[in-house]
């Protein structure tokens, strides 16, 4: 079951609804065999790029091309992409095993075949024997791995998945993107994936493109994402971040920062207890305003006298006094000068 | 197991009020519609002087006329139903697929006959459908035809009144059926491999078999007893069952005889009501396990 996969490429793809911008000039490659992630919140166009890569959303302007091939104006029907839909999508008049033998009867497989894929299929996302059952039979997570055996079984040249586990609960959710990355590196079929999950980004992709506002704002690894966000709206949407103009930040080490750009520290980079040499590291000093214990962790929140609020994340295993510090206290609190990320935009 | 008396007592009164609630439909519907019934059965079991007999019966099935207006009722009702499909399932389909403004200014639209009256409407079709009626005058002006179109007082005509009256009947659950299809898992369908065809026949149709089968149960059942359309449009020569209970009574003012009939329109009713209930089941059936 190895499909040869097939690089992705659009250009200057554009898409509107009336005024409404959906897709604004979006450019993206993505390399054959790759896992990518469009992350970004409700109304940013990442589902707007899904549907049309799969042809479902007719584009104003710009290509799509699969494998150098021009999909632009190919009906959603010829263009061999295997697609995962958000609520499932499955044939609810059809069995388990009808709905993944579905694409290969149209594709006119002898039955006999068909069946035998469609039972590999099944089992390869570990529901073997559950083929005679009715849809409404099934959880939701059996239900979504149906769609996903319906997706992969006819050797699709490419994935797309919109938000395939936002219906499930929390633990299965995390246990599922898992099991979808072991099943496309098995499979090795090049992958989009949507979400507005930014953990679930971070935790299934190769590399992840942030949108916001029908543009792509940043791509890149999960790591680079994260740690290196180019402008603000992508160090807050992918974590706790805070943003503060330079010359604000205290310690030997901010001196060498350029005053007037905005830089911007994880909360967990945070320390309480000065660690390293004081020429390599950033300082903030404020009030305690609020506090709350989360299991992993600490969250505190001070203000400075400047007026920035900065939200501080402490690990629970080093947040030995955490529990005995009262609201009002005053606080320092320290970064290593290698977690300070200055971003690309200017200061606000 | 013991059940504190206090709660059965409740239970009891609870079932009482809202019997009650139901009571005034029930002796409205009871008496307007079961009495008569009951009414007509058994004037179709007395003579003219009053004494029980099958006679009524026997008359009317060895009669020819019964048997012949038997076979135009069940060629009209089967007939505007293939029209209502023909036409009427393209039509819900496009009205599902296009934006709920423009589906909700068609089904006006559609709807809007249906505040006419049967009669005007019917006479409307004579006056487009006559031998120098609209339709006609236009196809001869244009040179598509000689002689006039036979296309009202007769079957065609009936038909086409028929056809008219039903439509709006029919695609009203059609559409609503195919409206509440999943868009998804069209696309789904599309994304695997179904060209449009391919998804009507394996996706669409399946999924509003349901709403098909009510509107087809409507269009079949309620022609049954159609009246006026025939008896206008048909000009005398088309005479299903309902026309026949007209005559027997108005001509022959035999009102057992016309009783009889009566009951075997509602028979007929009955089994064509059970053979859709039962062809829907096995429809069911047959998709699920496809």
């Amino acid at each position: 079951m190895s499909a040869a996969s097939l690089p992705i490429t659009i250009t200057g793809l554009r898409k509107s609804y009336g005024h409404y911008v959906a897709l604004d000039d979006v450019g993206l490659d993505i390399s054959a065999g790759e896992f990518l992630t469009l992350l970004g919140p409700s109304g940013s166009g990442k589902t707007t790029l899904l549907m049309a890569l799969a042809g479902f959303v007719r584009p104003e302007m710009g290509m799509l091309a699969i494998g150098g091939r021009d999909v632009t104006r190919l009906p959603p029907n010829k263009r061999d992409i295997g697609v995962v839909f958000q609520n499932y999508a499955l044939f609810p008049h059809m069995s388990v095993l009808a709905n993944v033998e579905y694409p290969l009867k149209l594709r006119g497989m002898p039955k006999a075949e068909a069946r035998g894929l469609a039972e590999t299929a099944l089992a390869r996302v570990k529901l073997f024997g559950y083929g005679a059952r009715d849809i409404a039979a099934l959880s939701g997570g059996q239900r979504q791995r149906v769609a996903l055996a319906r997706a992969i079984v006819f050797e699709p040249r490419v994935m797309l998945m919109d938000e395939p586990l936002s219906a499930l609960d929390k633990n299965l959710r995390e246990h599922m993107q898992f099991e979808i990355r072991k099943l496309h590196d098995d499979l090795g079929v090049t992958t989009i994936y949507v979400t507005h999950d930014q953990r679930e980004a971070l935790t299934m992709s190769d590399r992840i493109a942030v949108m916001d506002a029908g543009r792509i704002q940043q791509i890149g690894t999960p790591r680079e994402i994260y740690r290196r966000p180019m402008n603000r709206f992508v160090a807050e949407f992918m974590g706790e971040a805070n943003i503060t103009p330079a010359s604000r930040l205290e310690g030997q080490a901010a001196a060498s920062l350029p005053p007037t750009r905005l830089a911007m520290i994880r909360a967990e980079n945070f320390e309480l207890d000065p660690a390293g040499p004081a020429r390599e590291r950033v300082e903030i000093s404020g009030r305690l305003s609020s506090k709350a214990f989360r299991g992993e962790n600490w969250l505190l929140n001070v203000e400075t006298l400047a007026g920035d609020h900065f939200m501080l994340s402490i690990a629970a295993n080093r947040a030995a006094g955490c529990a005995d510090l009262e609201t009002g206290a005053q606080l320092r609190a320290y970064a290593a000068f290698d977690h300070v990320h200055l971003l690309e935009e200017g200061s606000s | 197991m013991t059940v504190d008396p206090g709660f059965s007592r409740d239970r009891r009164r609870e079932r009482l009020f809202f019997l009650g609630l139901a009571a005034p439909a029930i002796v409205i519907v009871g008496l307007s519609a079961a009495v008569p019934v009951l009414w007509i059965l058994r004037q179709s079991l007395l003579t003219i002087s009053g004494e029980a007999t099958f006679g009524n019966y026997q008359k009317i099935l060895s009669s020819d006329l019964t048997w012949s207006s038997l076979g135009v009722t069940l060629a009209l009702s089967s007939s505007t139903l293939a029209i209502c499909l023909v036409l009427g399932l393209p039509l819900a389909l496009a009205l599902a697929s296009a934006s709920r403004r423009v589906a909700n200014f068609a089904l006006i639209l559609i709807m809007l006959p249906l505040w006419t009256s049967i009669l005007v409407r019917t006479y409307g079709w004579l006056v487009l459908l006559r031998r120098g009626g609209l339709v006609n005058a236009t196809l001869s002006a244009l040179g598509f035809i000689d002689q006039p179109l036979p296309l009202v007082y007769n079957f065609t005509g009936a038909l086409i009144g028929m056809t008219h009256y039903m439509l709006p009947l029919f695609v009203l659950p059609v559409y609503a059926a195919m409206r509440d299809i999943d868009g998804n898992v069209v696309r789904a369908a599309a994304s695997l491999g179904a060209g449009f065809w391919r998804c009507v026949a394996t996706v669409i149709l399946p999924l509003s078999a349901g709403g098909i089968a009510s509107g087809s149960t409507i269009v079949f059942v309620y022609t049954l007893g159609f009246f006026i359309t025939p008896a206008v449009l048909g000009g005398g020569k088309v005479n299903p069952i309902a026309i026949r209970i007209e005559r027997t009574l108005s001509t022959f003012q035999d009102w057992s005889g016309a009783s009889a009939l009566g009951m075997l329109l509602l028979l007929l009713v009955l089994i064509a009501g059970c053979a859709f209930v039962a062809i829907r089941r096995l429809a069911g059936e047959r998709v699920r396990h496809a």
